[in-house]
């Protein structure tokens, strides 16, 4: 199989323009005679199914909670880039796309991030005219701030509560055409498999959340918005229900899955505080523009945050700027959590030993604390809600947790995964962030790919396909599908054994964090690849899950869900063990610069690792799509 | 810490509910609320029993999604969403009543699960800027006064829990309308379907079999995002406005 990203020759800064007057169009009065089926409505399914249904497609939405409104998107705080350059400060569409290539580590397709770069500016006009509430300065017009891995102040936020607001004027947009008869939506309906006739992506298998009943929907073309995998690890900032089954079923019936082992752990989140512990909470890292990450310089075990305001400076360690003076505080969040590790490595960590400080004890003197709280009111809040301690008057204690995965299904320059007509969006992707994602860049990449993106692309496929060509549920595929969804669902609840869905995906976090988390090496990864088969077989023979299946039941749903993710684990592992480089986010200890920074190896894995499923318990192929930079010298990433 | 919990229990929105009394030992004060109900429902797992369902999703109070009723009050005894709430709000031995949201327009799914496609209609009917992807003005081309633009944020931050209307004694739905259609009367991207915006939704509002405001106040009493019931005020002028001066029937 040979892997054609599709991004057109000639100037990078015109591909763009190139690719859209090249793609095919569907007549304006044609476009009603298709049907595009969207799975999931976070920023990237809610912006693409309201902008297909604008066009004039008519559009199924799905999405597994009550409301699309409750997307994990929802959650994001901090902000959103956009190459504006309203600050005057040097940005510009080029140094967008340089920052997140190089926050990428090189591992990411030129053409893509340009892209991306390029219609960011696009993104703001957008979401202001949508009535988004971003931050104002006392002008009226748009305040920004800076994140990581930036020199220049890019992003535009809503208090500590962008991604809130970006997901509400897309769900509006969506509304509007639910409202108009354009968009169908399915609420508490989740999608079990993808259907797959005559070499192409034909509908979607569904389970109704509430009645149990499956169903069969058929569509010209089917998106899939689905979010990422970060609850492989059991603990991460995704929301309870975040999973890959969508993209898992369509990975196993054709979909290569590219760079799964690239996850991104960030930085700053709230520390855990026992076993009972169901997920960690984000601190955005637009915090760290204002606070001060620090241990103290000799080991205090226990430290609490209300003994540490009396540590003179001379006994802090402020590690990040002591080690990286231009970028200080906001270096990219691979190289953030990395020293966090190694802080709380040596002993220094404060709290339980795995946690260290973030500090706006500087920042409120300097600023006041009025302005400290319109920045970030919310996330103070937040903080004391969980902890107890009130950032106002300690520091904060943060630690590193899973919170985006930069792996996805691969795609082309079109969105579409290789099987023709199944498009993969937002963070189900793998395509524009590379090894590691800058902050405040997925809202960009969710709203990219479904307000300027797809609409564009999937025309052309559209339009070669001709609306005649659908394959009705009547079909054998479907009804192939639905049988093996029926199936795998009554298995489930006959197994009947001794341990939870919830053990058992506890068990499978806890040897992904351990052994496929921030630090990797080779002996560890094929520890946890036997532990994960283990853990896999037990599942099968030993789940409890308890009830029918003609009802709501929640043990069901988890049960499906985690099944799914004992068998990306492994081929996470797997992917992290043929890439023997260390390149952002994944870190093979044994590939390291002297100074403990990720050391690439440029020679041998310059490409994105594609990987092609072959069979239950068999071993997935790997493809290799190669990078080709033309525009950016591959350096050393160096934030000092 | 030791609890009691007497949860309501219902199999179907068709079938009669019930309270279920549930002891459970070794809370740590540091659970959240939902952490010590997963608790639970590990143990009625092991015992052969149905778990108790539940909304929920981000646990980090911004998805709107849990909506338990707790000891007579949405969301608990402090202003937070029920995911924020930790036990250390409660004392050792304390009995907690845990029922779902209680509104015509919410019915029950089951157990504590509600159904809350009204509000989603609510928005359908009106909670949105008409204008399509692309082909916008600059963003900095509008300024908007810094007070208009956090008084409309403010609004905004509504996440559409649903608290309001099970605080509320007439299970009113003032507050979620108000919020959105504030926010947009307050901006001027909002303006041009200003007052069709409003009729609209109120219309959908009283269709969706909501209650009317009598002004307790219970709503922002209660409201895990504090959204403030001057948005309510705001909208009834706004309401009135459109009634005498707009073209619509």
């Amino acid at each position: 199989m040979k892997l054609e990203s599709k991004i057109p020759d000639g100037p990078l800064a015109e591909k763009w323009s190139k690719h859209k007057f090249n793609l095919k169009l569907v007549n304006p009065a044609n476009k009603r005679k298709y049907e595009v089926i969207v799975v999931g409505t976070g920023l990237a399914g809610a912006s693409a199914a309201a902008s297909l249904a604008e066009l004039g497609y008519n559009v199924k939405a799905f999405c597994f909670q009550d409301s699309p409104r409750r997307a994990h998107s929802i959650a994001a705080q901090g902000g959103i880039n956009a190459a504006k350059n309203y600050r005057n400060d040097g940005d510009s569409v080029y140094r967008l796309f340089y920052d997140t290539i190089k926050g990428g580590d090189y591992r990411a397709r030129e053409g893509n991030v340009y892209r991306l770069a390029e219609v960011s500016v696009n993104i703001i006009d957008q979401c202001v005219a949508q009535g988004v509430p971003f931050a104002r300065e006392y002008g009226g017009l748009l305040d920004n701030r800076s994140f990581g891995g930036a020199q220049v102040s890019r992003t535009f936020y809503a208090r500590g509560q962008t991604g809130q607001q970006l997901l509400l004027g897309a769900y509006s947009a969506l509304n509007r055409q639910i409202a108009a008869g354009k968009v169908k939506m399915y609420n508490r309906t989740e999608m079990l498999d993808l259907v797959v006739a005559d070499g192409k992506a034909r509908g979607i298998i569904t389970r109704d959340l509430v009645t149990g009943k499956i169903e069969a929907h058929s569509g010209h073309a089917v998106l899939l918005c689905t979010g990422g995998y970060g609850n492989v690890f059991y603990l991460s900032t995704n929301a309870k229900g975040s999973n890959a089954t969508a993209i898992w079923r369509a990975h196993k019936k054709g979909a290569l899955f590219g760079n799964p082992c690239f996850t991104q752990i960030h930085p700053t989140c709230i520390p855990v505080s026992g076993d009972h512990q169901s997920k960690l909470t984000l601190m955005s890292e637009s915090l760290r523009n204002d606070g001060r990450v620090w241990v103290p310089k000799t080991p205090r075990p226990g430290l609490k945050a209300k003994d540490a305001v009396s540590i003179p400076e001379s006994e802090r360690d402020y590690f990040l700027e002591r080690k990286y003076p231009s970028f200080g505080n906001l270096v990219p969040r691979d190289v953030a959590s990395r020293n966090a590790k190694y802080a709380c490595d040596e002993g220094k960590g404060v709290g339980s030993g795995l946690a260290v400080f973030l500090d706006f004890a500087d920042a409120i003197k300097r600023d006041g604390r009025k302005v400290i709280e319109a920045k970030y009111g919310n996330l103070f809040d937040m903080y004391k809600q969980i902890t107890g301690d009130d950032p106002y008057e300690v520091p904060m204690m943060i630690y590193p947790a899973v919170h985006y995965t930069m792996g996805g299904l691969w795609v082309d320059y079109n969105l579409q995964t290789t099987v023709p007509g199944l498009y993969a969006l937002g963070e189900a992707n793998f395509s524009d962030h590379g090894a590691n994602r800058l902050g405040a860049s997925a809202l960009m990449q969710g709203l990219a790919d479904g307000y300027f993106v797809i609409p564009y692309t999937i025309g052309d496929y559209l339009a070669n396909l001709g609306w005649s060509d659908k394959v009705g549920t009547d079909h054998p595929a479907f009804r192939e599908a639905m049988e093996n969804v029926q199936s795998r669902v009554q298995k489930l609840l006959s197994i009947k054994g001794k341990k939870t869905v919830d053990q058992l995906h506890r068990e499978l976090g806890l040897t992904m964090w351990d052994y496929c988390g921030m630090s990797r090496t080779e002996e560890g990864l094929k520890k946890a690849k036997v532990r994960i088969q283990e853990l896999r077989q037990e599942f099968w023979n030993n789940v409890n899950v308890l009830g029918g299946s003609n009802e709501l039941n929640q043990e069901l749903e988890k049960a499906g869900r985690v099944a799914d993710f004992m068998e990306l684990a492994e081929l996470m592992v797997d992917d992290a063990l043929h890439r023997s480089e260390s390149c952002g986010g994944h870190f093979r200890e044994e590939s390291q610069t002297p100074d403990g920074e990720a050391l690439r190896k440029d020679d041998e894995f310059s490409y994105v690792a594609a990987w092609e499923y072959k069979g239950d318990n068999e071993a997935e192929v790997l493809h290799k799509e190669t990078l080709n930079f033309e525009n950016v010298k591959l350096t050393q990433r160096s934030y000092k | 810490m030791k609890i009691t919990l007497k949860v309501w229990r219902q199999k179907d929105q068709n079938s009669k509910g019930e309270f279920k009394t549930y002891p459970l030992d070794d809370v740590s004060p540091d659970m959240s609320f939902l952490e010590a109900f997963d608790v639970l429902n590990q143990q009625l797992i092991a015992k052969g029993e149905d778990p108790v369902a539940f909304d929920h999703d981000c646990r980090e109070g911004i998805c709107g999604a849990c909506s338990m009723y707790i000891n007579g009050r949405p969301h608990g005894p402090l202003q937070t969403t029920t995911c924020q709430l930790h036990m250390r709000s409660f004392r050792d031995g304390d009995t907690i009543v845990v029922e779902p949201w209680r509104a015509k327009p919410f019915p029950v799914i089951k157990d504590l699960v509600v159904n809350r496609d009204s509000f989603d209609r609510i928005q359908q009917a009106g909670g949105y800027i008409s204008v399509n992807t692309g082909g916008v003005p600059d963003a900095n081309a509008i300024p908007i006064p810094k007070t208009n633009a956090d008084k409309a944020f403010d609004a905004a931050a509504c996440i559409g829990c649903g608290a309001c209307v099970a605080a509320c004694k007439n299970a009113s739905a003032m507050l979620f309308v108000s919020a959105k259609v504030s926010q947009l009367a307050l901006l001027p991207q909002g303006q041009p379907e200003r007052k069709t915006r409003v009729e609209r939704m109120v219309a959908q509002m009283d269709a969706e079999g909501f209650g009317s405001c009598t002004n307790t106040l219970a709503c922002e009493a209660e409201c895990p995002k504090g959204i403030s019931v001057s948005n309510i005020a705001r909208m009834n002028r706004e309401y009135y406005n459109a009634k005498l001066s707009s073209e619509s029937a």
